[in-house]
This record gives C-alpha cells, sequence and structure tokens, in this order.
C-alpha cells in the first residue's frame, strides 16, 4: 500500500512525520545501504562485506545476525529488510560449496528487488592489513572503470551501474579541490573478473597549476569472479530511471544571444482587434433604448438560425 | 638573446625537476565529471594482469594514470572560495542513476477543492487566536486550550422555549459535534476511493440529528418501495402521490438508470446500425466446442473398443511369450562386457547395484 493515500490516518503527530518522511520525493537523497550475512558466511566472505561497509559508511548499516535464506531464491527477507530500513541498496554474504566466498550486490526499486549480481571474491585484501593511513569517512571518491569489457557485456554494463551507485555516494554541486583524496579503481576483464582496488591520492607540485598524481593503496583489495545475476527487465529499469519534471532542466524556447553577449528574446502577439477597440465614449455616439432592443432581438435571430442549422446539419 | 636562452634553459630545468601531468592514451577516456567517474575503454594489459607479482603494480599505474587525467579535467573547472577552500563547482551528472522510490504523483483533488478550484474559490487564512469580548483573552480558534475556554464561556446554555424543558443541551451538542466529525470521515473516505477509483455502496439516507421534514421522508418512502426485489414495480401507489424530487435522490432510488439516453442517431447512422445487426443475424454459424467434440469421439471409440473385447473369444493353442517381461524375476542379471570384448575399450564391468 502507498504512503500517500493510507486510509487509517496516523494518530500521533510523530507517527504522521515520520510517514511523510517515507513518501516519494523528487530529489533524493544519498541511498541507505544494509548489509546482511546469509547462510554461513565465511571468514572471508564477511571480511568483504566489512570493507565494502566501511567505505559506504555514514550511509550503510551492517546488520550482524546470520539469516538462513538464499537471495537468489526468495529475497522477500531483504524486500522486508529495506522497507523497514529504508534502504535501497544491499550486500549479502555467503558461503557455500558450490559458490565459495559469495558477495551478493544489488539495489531495490519501491521495494522490491531491483538489480541483485553475485560475485565470488577469489583474492582478497582487507583494508587492516594494509599499514597506513586511510581516508576520511563519508569522502566522496572518485571512480574508474577500467577495460573495454564494462561497455560490451550487458551484466557487466549493469554492474558498472550498480557500483556507480554503491559509492558515488550523493549528487553534490561543488567539490573541495583538496578533498579529492580517494579513487576507487574496477578494473574488468574479458573473462569475467572483476579486479576492485582502492587508492589514496596524493597531490604532488607540478610547477604548473594542475598537480601532479601519485597514488597510494589502502585496501581492500579485491578480485571478484561475476557468477549469477538477476536483472531488472528493461521496462522496470526505465520507470526507475525516470526523472521528474521538476528535476528536468526547462528549455527556454525564442532566446538566443548575439556575438557581443546581449541576451536576445522573440516574443509573439496575436493580430489585435481593432473592431472591439474601445474609443473615446461620447454622449452623441451612444445608442437609444429602442436601438439597443432592436440589436438584442438581431442577436436572439441570429443565434435561433444557427441553432436551426446545425440541427438540419446533425 | 642570452638572456633569452637562460631563461629558457631555466624553465626547463624546473620542468625536469617534476614529473609530468600529462598521460598518453591510445582511446581518450569518457568522463563524468558530475559523479567524478571515468570509464577508460582501451585495451588491457593481460599479459600483466595475469602474472601475479606484475598484476598490483600494472592495476596502480593504470589507475595513476586515469586519475591524472580526471582529475587534470576538474582543476580546469572554474574555482571559486569559500571559507579558505579551493572549491569547484561541477556540472550535472550524465550518469541516470535508478530511484529507490517512483517519481511521486500529484495528489489528487478532495471534492470540496475540485469544486473551489472550478469556481475559483480561493482559502482565506485565518488567525490562530481571536479575542474574545467576553472572556477578555485571547481565544484559540482550534487546538490546545480552545476547548478550556469553550467550557470557560458557556458554563450555561438556555433551553429554548419550543424545546422539552427536561433535554440536556451540553448533550446534545456534544451530539452534534459527534456527528459533525463522523460525517467528515465519511467524506474523506469517500474521497479516498474516489481517488483510487473504487465503487463503494450506497450508504442510504443521511442521519439526521433532529426530525426528519417532509423532503426527507416522502424521498424514505420513495426508496423503501423501490427496495424490492422488483424494483418497485409491483407496489401499489398512493392517490396523489408524487415522485420525491431535489438534489441526490435519483441516486438513491434503485433500479433508476443513471445514465443518460443516447443521443438520437442521424439517418445515415441508424441505417448503419441497422444493417449490421441483420449482418450478425444472418452470418450467425453454429458455434463448435472443440473440447467437447473431441471428448465424445474418444467416448464413442472406448465403447466401441470394450464391445469387441466382449465378443472377442481368446485365442486357443497359444501360449504366453516367456522372458522380456518386466516381471520375469527368474532371468539373470545382466552382465556387462560379456558379448563382444574390445581391448582397446575398457569395460566398466558389472553394473552394481
Amino acid at each position: 500500500m502507498g504512503v500517500i493515500q493510507r486510509i487509517k490516518k496516523p494518530t500521533t503527530r510523530k507517527g504522521k512525520k515520520v510517514l511523510l518522511s517515507r513518501e516519494p520525493k523528487a530529489i533524493e537523497g544519498p541511498k541507505q545501504c544494509i548489509f546482511l550475512q546469509a547462510r554461513n558466511p565465511s571468514e572471508r566472505a564477511r571480511k568483504v562485506l566489512k570493507d565494502i561497509y566501511d567505505l559506504k559508511k555514514p550511509d550503510a548499516a551492517y546488520l550482524s545476525r546470520k539469516n538462513d535464506f538464499v537471495p537468489f531464491e526468495d529475497a522477500t527477507l531483504i524486500e522486508k529488510l529495506c522497507y523497514k530500513k529504508e534502504a535501497s541498496l544491499f550486500g549479502v554474504s555467503s558461503h557455500s560449496k558450490k559458490r565459495p566466498h559469495n558477495i551478493i550486490l544489488g539495489r531495490t526499486f519501491n521495494y522490491g528487488i531491483l538489480d541483485m549480481i553475485e560475485l565470488g571474491a577469489d583474492n582478497f585484501k582487507a583494508m587492516s592489513e594494509f599499514h597506513n593511513m586511510k581516508v576520511l569517512a563519508g569522502i566522496k571518491p572518485c571512480l574508474l572503470f577500467n577495460g573495454p569489457a564494462w561497455d560490451l557485456n550487458q551484466e557487466l554494463k549493469r554492474l558498472k551501474s550498480l557500483l556507480t551507485d554503491f559509492f558515488h555516494r550523493e549528487k553534490v554541486e561543488s567539490v573541495r579541490l583538496q578533498g579529492l583524496e580517494h579513487v576507487i579503481s574496477f578494473t574488468a576483464t574479458d573473462e569475467g573478473t572483476i579486479y576492485l582496488r582502492s587508492y589514496r591520492i596524493h597531490l604532488k607540485k607540478s610547477g604548473q597549476r594542475t598537480p601532479r598524481i601519485e597514488l597510494e593503496e589502502i585496501g581492500p583489495s579485491i578480485d571478484f569472479k561475476l557468477r549469477r545475476t538477476k536483472l531488472a527487465s528493461a521496462d522496470l529499469y526505465k520507470e526507475a530511471c525516470r526523472i521528474p519534471k521538476e528535476v528536468k532542466p526547462i528549455t527556454k524556447k525564442n532566446l538566443s544571444t548575439d556575438a557581443f553577449g546581449t541576451k536576445l528574446g522573440r516574443i509573439h502577439i496575436g493580430k489585435q482587434d481593432i473592431n472591439r477597440l474601445q474609443t473615446r465614449k461620447m454622449k452623441g455616439l451612444k445608442k437609444t433604448p429602442e436601438e439597443k432592443k432592436q440589436m438584442l432581438l438581431k442577436k436572439k435571430q441570429a443565434k435561433k438560425e444557427a441553432k436551426k442549422g446545425n440541427s438540419i446539419k446533425a | 638573446m642570452d638572456i633569452v636562452n637562460e631563461i629558457l634553459e631555466k624553465e626547463q630545468k624546473k620542468a625536469e625537476k617534476y614529473k609530468p601531468i600529462t598521460v598518453e592514451k591510445h582511446l581518450e577516456l569518457e568522463f563524468d565529471i558530475g559523479t567524478l567517474l571515468a570509464s577508460d575503454t582501451n585495451d588491457l594489459d593481460i599479459k600483466s594482469l595475469k602474472s601475479d607479482s606484475q598484476r598490483d603494480s600494472y592495476l596502480n599505474t593504470l589507475a595513476r594514470d586515469n586519475t591524472q587525467l580526471l582529475l587534470n579535467k576538474i582543476w580546469e573547472l572554474p574555482t571559486e572560495r569559500i571559507d579558505e577552500a579551493i572549491v569547484v563547482k561541477l556540472p550535472q551528472p550524465k550518469t541516470v542513476l535508478p530511484r529507490s522510490k517512483p517519481v511521486p504523483k500529484p495528489k489528487p483533488l478532495t471534492k470540496w477543492q475540485e469544486f473551489a478550484k472550478a469556481k475559483g474559490i480561493t482559502k482565506n487564512k485565518k488567525d490562530k487566536v481571536k479575542w474574545d469580548e467576553q472572556l477578555q483573552k485571547w481565544v484559540p480558534l482550534y487546538g490546545f486550550r480552545k476547548a478550556v475556554a469553550e467550557k470557560e464561556k458557556q458554563w450555561l446554555i438556555e433551553v429554548p422555549q419550543h424545546l422539552d424543558p427536561m433535554v440536556d443541551m451540553f448533550e446534545k451538542k456534544a451530539m452534534e459535534k459527534s456527528e459533525k466529525v463522523a460525517k467528515n470521515e465519511l467524506q474523506r473516505l469517500k474521497n479516498i476511493a474516489r481517488a483510487k477509483k473504487v465503487n463503494i455502496p450506497r450508504v442510504g439516507l443521511p442521519v439526521t440529528s433532529d426530525k426528519a421534514n417532509a423532503a426527507q421522508l416522502s424521498t424514505a418512502a420513495i426508496v423503501a418501495k423501490a427496495s424490492t426485489a422488483s424494483l418497485g414495480k409491483f407496489q401499489d401507489k398512493l392517490p396523489k402521490e408524487k415522485e420525491a424530487r431535489g438534489k441526490g435522490v435519483h441516486e438513491l432510488i434503485p433500479g433508476k438508470d443513471r445514465k443518460r439516453k443516447a443521443p438520437i442517431p442521424t439517418p445515415q447512422a441508424e441505417k448503419q446500425n441497422n444493417l449490421n445487426l441483420i449482418d450478425k443475424i444472418l452470418n450467425k454459424r453454429p458455434k463448435i466446442d472443440m473440447e467437447k467434440a473431441v471428448s465424445k469421439h474418444i467416448h464413442e471409440e472406448q465403447i466401441q473398443r470394450s464391445e469387441e473385447k466382449k465378443t472377442m473369444k481368446p485365442l486357443k493353442g497359444k501360449r504366453k511369450t516367456k522372458g522380456g517381461n518386466a516381471t520375469n524375476f527368474s532371468a539373470k542379471k545382466p552382465k556387462a562386457g560379456k558379448g563382444q570384448r574390445n581391448p582397446n575399450k575398457k569395460n566398466p564391468g558389472r553394473k552394481r547395484r
């Protein structure tokens, strides 16, 4: 049931506020994320998820309880928890003989699963194994997608969008130049291996305005293997990607600037009706009551005739 | 000229001191500065990616080069100074990411809002408090402390002349208030039903707090008369009985068609309608229910077969064939690889069960 037109009214002011905050908005804030553990997650799978959680931190919640479920078979638990926590991104860790060190990343739309992609963590070096200074929490990272495979493969294309959704944090208007500290690079090969690396940026002098970049790996470093996927159908994805009217930039018509930078606008004015123009009122031009009566009669007759004509036509 | 050369040399030395900020790429990267994203579609060096020792260093240099290109682009943007920090204004992001909830729809108007819009009625805001002459203080229009002020003001209510003197005016007032609240709730629900396009059952005649008037009574009588299975067709009429009229009465009476009659068709349209009707009748063909026909056929066949079985006598002198029967347990277990031997082929042996 939608939140807008619920039949029962909220009883408390606070409850009303909560419901209002859950209503869909034209401009949405950063997406919240939940991290879960499925059946018997391995040590490595858990650590991978924890590191992703650390990267995502202010907008994420780590639910440490184990859940006996398989997301690809029954995702109702995820939908329920996403509704409860107001989250639209999720990560699940699990482990089995068939699919060792399994990580499932996904997102929801309107509290229903949109995309789900399963990745196997082959090699993993945790953030804590790199003994150096990390970046500030909640900083907006730069994202790099290397390799031609990202654009060729449909699944990888969607995964690129999902990873961007996971790590881009929030749409911002402006960014502090010194605050560009963090780079996450995703390199995909044709065999479906994805190398995730994360670096800290050092801005070095270059003798020019633009600095020379040096990178220092801060972890995590994960080699993912692409496994099963469950992608949204084209029309659902399109529906989810719709841009509201308020946000769409309005194109102003009939405006131009000339070579000197002067703004020019073209205006269209309808034809003026001269017959109805009110000229100066004079006593001599006023109609007598008899004339007025005749005018009225004429009008009535004209109307009647028009009606008759219409009925005949029909 | 010496000075120029000197300066040029100096510049070169300076440049040598620093590492370059330019990166050469076969294909140019695609940037989305709004999301701080760069995608590199150049082919990867598979050899160094495969070897464990070179992989990390290769990925590092690749990331460095691409980051350099991305930051070069960002540094080109116009900067601003806010609180001793240099800030860059980012353009609109190009990548469209899915939303977490659907685009909000405009709220459906209530019946009153629709009416007010059509009539051009605008809401004029009232003050939240009003000066009360009797109490000599500011009294809120609604909400907190309104009820207390009301109690203070109306500690006594006069019973009007035409009413029973034993009637409790306070109780009556409370009743009226509760009915107003109930009516409002009903209207709210009706508005929701209208917005969701749900058909709601008729609620019947409105409840009146006081005695019903003549119009209401006649409406009730008409509705009651029409509320039979035959929609009041066989109900007797009173002499000089009048049909109840008024706004909304027609909708209350069951069986009254609420649709307007279709307008009289033009001669051409009427002709076409009639021709269509005749065509429909003349072109009628018997419908064949395939399923029924098939099942009928099968049934007939079955009956025929069963009759054949009954009439046919079993053949004499022919014994039942031995072996090859699934239920014949006397046969030995099948052994694999006993028949044709092929030394090149490995025999798996007897099938073990």
